[in-house]
């Protein structure tokens, strides 16, 4: 057995994952796609489908992370409290004016780190005090917001780091290095889903986690995991939105949790757990992104936004549940 | 993990491949084991047969490490061992194939098998696809299996999940250098017939290298497939048969411990129909997987419809209580015309449904026996929009004992009662209103043990005496042949025939299956 029928036995995997019904989003982003640029000139302007995708950068690394929680059937509600803590964390950590601190990447790096001890604790308090994930995660935003508060202590640090605020700023090939690193962190995403253990075990989670457990597996490692690599990724993209306003702000992560899970649901990732995936979540991203600036481009007002997107979020549940709808069925 | 140390054997007989003595559990009220003792010699097919309740599940679970026992003794080829887990009980060589399909449905069925024990195919937490495709292909290899092993399992037929889950309880050969001892529980319950002899002739490949213990409540599947049966009772075993030559009745004598009432379906209180007009008069039916059906019920008569899965007989049947919908045809009940756009027109008129998943369907598990059963006829229970309490306790209290329905009380929760009080309650349900002209019964008797079904039996009798014409779709021929008066046979969306069944001029098994295929 060679290495290319390993790739190719992989590839027939993801040929099947495609079926039809996984086909949906996609169709939908071209189309949706189609009929604004049909109905503005500038929604099809180059510099505007640049804007799109730049924009959608920050949002796209939290849904990566919330994404293996929502495979694994759980929610989290943390990203907000999360990426709050994050940005003052990096904040006050590489050259700013409220202290002397330098730490460059080393305070990244950090920020990263303390995102993971907040997925950790999710975890933790899911499967060591039993509290449901929703509860559980609220309240580790909460405590996210409150380091947050604390470290803000009133002043806003502003940031002077150069590498860092260069991210939002230079670009390579047309758009930002912001961008760049979500298309990193989706591959890296990506290959966590596919490749490792620890993907493809939150997947079985969310598809038979009493499986698991009769075939030997311990489920609670995994869990705890899984949850410490979503908080890994609300880490990161607290630095990022950081590195965008040129601040480190308690709201930082302010309504990305919401948009991350109706950026998912909308992609296909569903919220009971064991379908969908980083790709899936990726074109749920576009789809928020591209309705919510064609939306603007073609002259909604910008207060209808908030709105629009509950008004899709319930209505891609509603077309994914469309499929196993029967008489009678009973819905909690 | 100690190797159990290898007994000398004291005659020529091979050391037993698995024996149990005198293993006790007790749960709170309830002995479900009681010193049951048990051997399973190499490479035979052991049969274990019992009524539910009988002990068979705990038994099974205390073998693959599910269940600690309180007391008694293992002994995995003559040495004694203790077993806290699957993975323990795997590192014997023991595995279980349960009951309800226990396989990830989103995942490959190379996963699958190898769930658990992925050995080479996972190296530092990384998937090595080729790996687990090769692992897989020589588990599916050694029971022949054609099934791709990177095809998700939620594609695959039922037929070829199990033999996935075969494969995959076949990875304990990996952790253990001794024939494995492979336990298949209930694992024909979702096979077709053709299926079932598949997996026939896996079991006795199997035997080749392994030792298998079966366990079904289909007694005839027992004798067919295995080398002998052990039978339990009461937490007990209380004999042993060699196959060859047995017959079921003998197992079921065993099984419940007396000789058993010939009169299994109570045919001495079955009385002629002698109807005017029916209750029930369908004409035409039309549906998405039924056409043409006609079919009349008259008071006091019991109709069973017999087919094939898939000959729509199910969907007749919650057509006529208003939960499928119908393209064409006529509904009279005593000569009136009535439509069933939904359950509650259905109800109106008079007819009940006891549904085939009692625990999904029939029945709303933590609350009390007194809510199930006056779940349906409030106007029983209620003054105005008020629940009465005295009123609904006389009337549930009236019920349970005119049903003797064993229950410790009123308020106990219908999920702690065993399945056959569950069923008289979901069957009360129906007749506390007074009311009822028409019952569908969509497998009434299934998963119950020998007794409660001959009391489910019994209540239907007295049900029809009293003048309630009976649908009733049955778990087996016999069961149909035992009860109605009169058998439908469906084929593919239509009534292939029309047989009587009167008590002394029953037509035998035979004579049905030639219409339904």
């Amino acid at each position: 057995m060679t290495v290319t029928t390993g790739v190719a036995a992989s590839r027939r995997i993801i040929r099947r994952g495609a079926a039809f019904r996984d086909a949906g989003p996609p169709v939908a982003l071209v189309v949706i796609f189609l009929i604004f640029a049909a109905l503005s000139p500038q929604f099809r302007s180059i510099a505007n489908v640049q804007n799109i995708v730049d924009a959608a950068a920050v949002l796209a690394v939290v849904t990566c992370g919330i994404t293996f929680v929502l495979m694994m059937g759980s929610i989290d509600l943390s990203s907000a409290g999360v990426m709050g803590a994050s940005a003052l964390t990096v904040s006050l950590l590489v050259a700013n004016n409220r202290n002397d601190n330098d730490f460059g990447l080393a305070g990244i790096a950090a920020a990263i780190v303390l995102g993971c001890a907040f997925g950790f604790l999710s975890g933790l308090a899911l499967v060591l005090l039993k509290v449901p994930s929703f509860m559980a995660t609220l309240g580790v935003s909460a405590i996210g917001l409150g380091v947050a508060t604390l470290m803000f202590a009133g002043v806003q640090p502003n940031i002077s780091d150069a590498m860092l605020k260069s991210w939002a700023i230079d670009r390579f090939l047309g758009l930002s290095y912001l961008t760049w690193i979500a298309a990193a962190c989706i591959l890296a995403g990506w290959l966590i889903q596919r490749y490792t253990r620890l993907g493809r075990y939150a997947f079985a989670i969310g598809g038979a986690e009493e499986v698991l457990t009769l075939s030997g597996v311990r489920v609670k490692p995994y869990k705890v995991a899984v949850f410490t690599v979503a908080g890994a990724f609300y880490g990161l993209a607290g630095v990022m939105v950081t590195s965008q306003l040129g601040a480190g702000l308690v709201q930082a992560g302010n309504g990305y949790d919401f948009s991350a899970i109706t950026a998912a649901v909308v992609g296909g990732t569903l919220l009971t757990g064991g379908r969908g995936g980083i790709l899936h979540s990726t074109v749920g991203v576009l789809l928020v992104m591209v309705l919510t600036n064609g939306l603007v481009q073609i002259g909604v007002s910008p207060y209808w936004q908030g709105g629009v997107e509950g008004l899709i979020v319930v209505a891609a549940v509603a077309a994914a549940v469309i499929p196993q709808r029967r008489r009678n069925q009973v819905v909690k | 993990m100690s190797v159990p140390a290898e007994r000398e054997p004291a005659t020529s007989a091979p050391v037993p491949a698995l024996e149990v003595r005198g293993l006790v559990k007790h749960y709170p009220g309830v002995k479900a084991l009681d010193g049951v003792d048990l051997v399973v010699r190499q490479h035979e097919v052991l049969g274990l047969a019992g009524e539910n309740g009988a002990g068979k599940s705990t038994l099974l679970k205390a073998l693959v490490g599910l269940v600690t026992p309180d007391a008694g003794e293992i002994y995995v080829r003559g040495g004694a061992v203790k077993l806290r887990s699957v993975v323990e009980a795997a590192n014997h060589g023991i595995g279980m194939v349960f009951q309800e399909q226990s396989l990830v449905p989103n995942l490959t069925a190379a996963e699958n098998i190898l769930l658990g024990s992925e050995g080479a195919a996972v190296r530092r937490g990384v998937y090595r696809w080729d790996v687990m495709r090769r692992l897989a292909q020589e588990q599916l290899d050694k029971i022949g299996s054609k099934i791709d092993p990177l095809a998700r399992t939620d594609t695959l037929s039922f037929a070829d999940r199990q033999m996935v889950e075969i494969a995959k309880v076949l990875r304990i050969e990996q952790r253990s250098q001794h024939p494995p001892v492979i336990i298949l529980d209930e694992p024909t319950s979702v096979l077709e017939s053709k299926e079932i002899d598949t997996l026939f002739a896996q079991i006795r490949r199997l035997r080749e290298f392994a030792s298998v213990v079966f366990v079904s409540h289909r007694l005839d599947e027992v004798l067919d497939v295995c080398d002998r049966v052990t039978v339990l009772r009461g937490g007990q075993s209380v004999g042993e048969v060699a196959t060859a030559g047995a017959v079921p009745r003998e197992l079921h004598r065993m099984m419940i411990g007396s000789t058993g009432s010939d009169d299994h379906y109570h045919e001495n209180a079955a009385e002629p129909v002698e109807a005017e007009q029916p209750r029930l008069s369908v004409r035409g039916l039309s549906g998405k997987s039924f056409r043409d059906i006609d079919l009349d019920v008259a008071a006091g008569e019991i109709v069973a419809i017999v087919g094939v899965h898939g000959s729509g007989r199910e969907d007749v049947c919650r057509a006529l209580f208003g939960i499928e919908p119908t393209s064409a045809g006529e509904i009279r009940m005593d000569g009136k015309k009535i439509s069933l756009p939904n359950t509650r027109a259905a109800c109106a008129a008079g007819i009940g449904y006891v549904p085939a998943e009692r625990k999904i369907e029939g029945m709303v598990g933590p609350m009390s026996v007194a809510e199930n059963m006056t779940l349906t006829k409030q106007k029983a229970r209620c003054a105005g929009p008020f629940v009465v309490p005295k009123k609904q306790a006389g009337l549930v209290d009236r019920w349970i004992e005119r049903l003797s329905i064993r229950t410790p009380t009123r308020d106990t929760a219908i999920q702690r009662l065993s399945g056959g009080n569950q069923q008289k309650v979901v069957l009360a349900r129906w007749l506390i209103g007074g009311d009822i002209r028409l019952l569908l019964l969509d497998h009434p008797t299934r998963g119950l043990d020998i007794g409660a079904r001959s009391e489910v039996y019994r209540l239907m009798r007295e049900l029809a005496a009293s003048g309630v014409a009976t649908v009733l779709l049955a778990d087996s021929l016999e069961e149909a042949i035992g009860m109605a008066d009169r058998i439908l046979v469906m084929n593919d969306g239509r009534v292939a025939t029309e047989v009587g069944c009167p008590s002394g001029g029953k037509p035998s098994p035979l004579d049905l299956v030639k219409e339904m295929v």
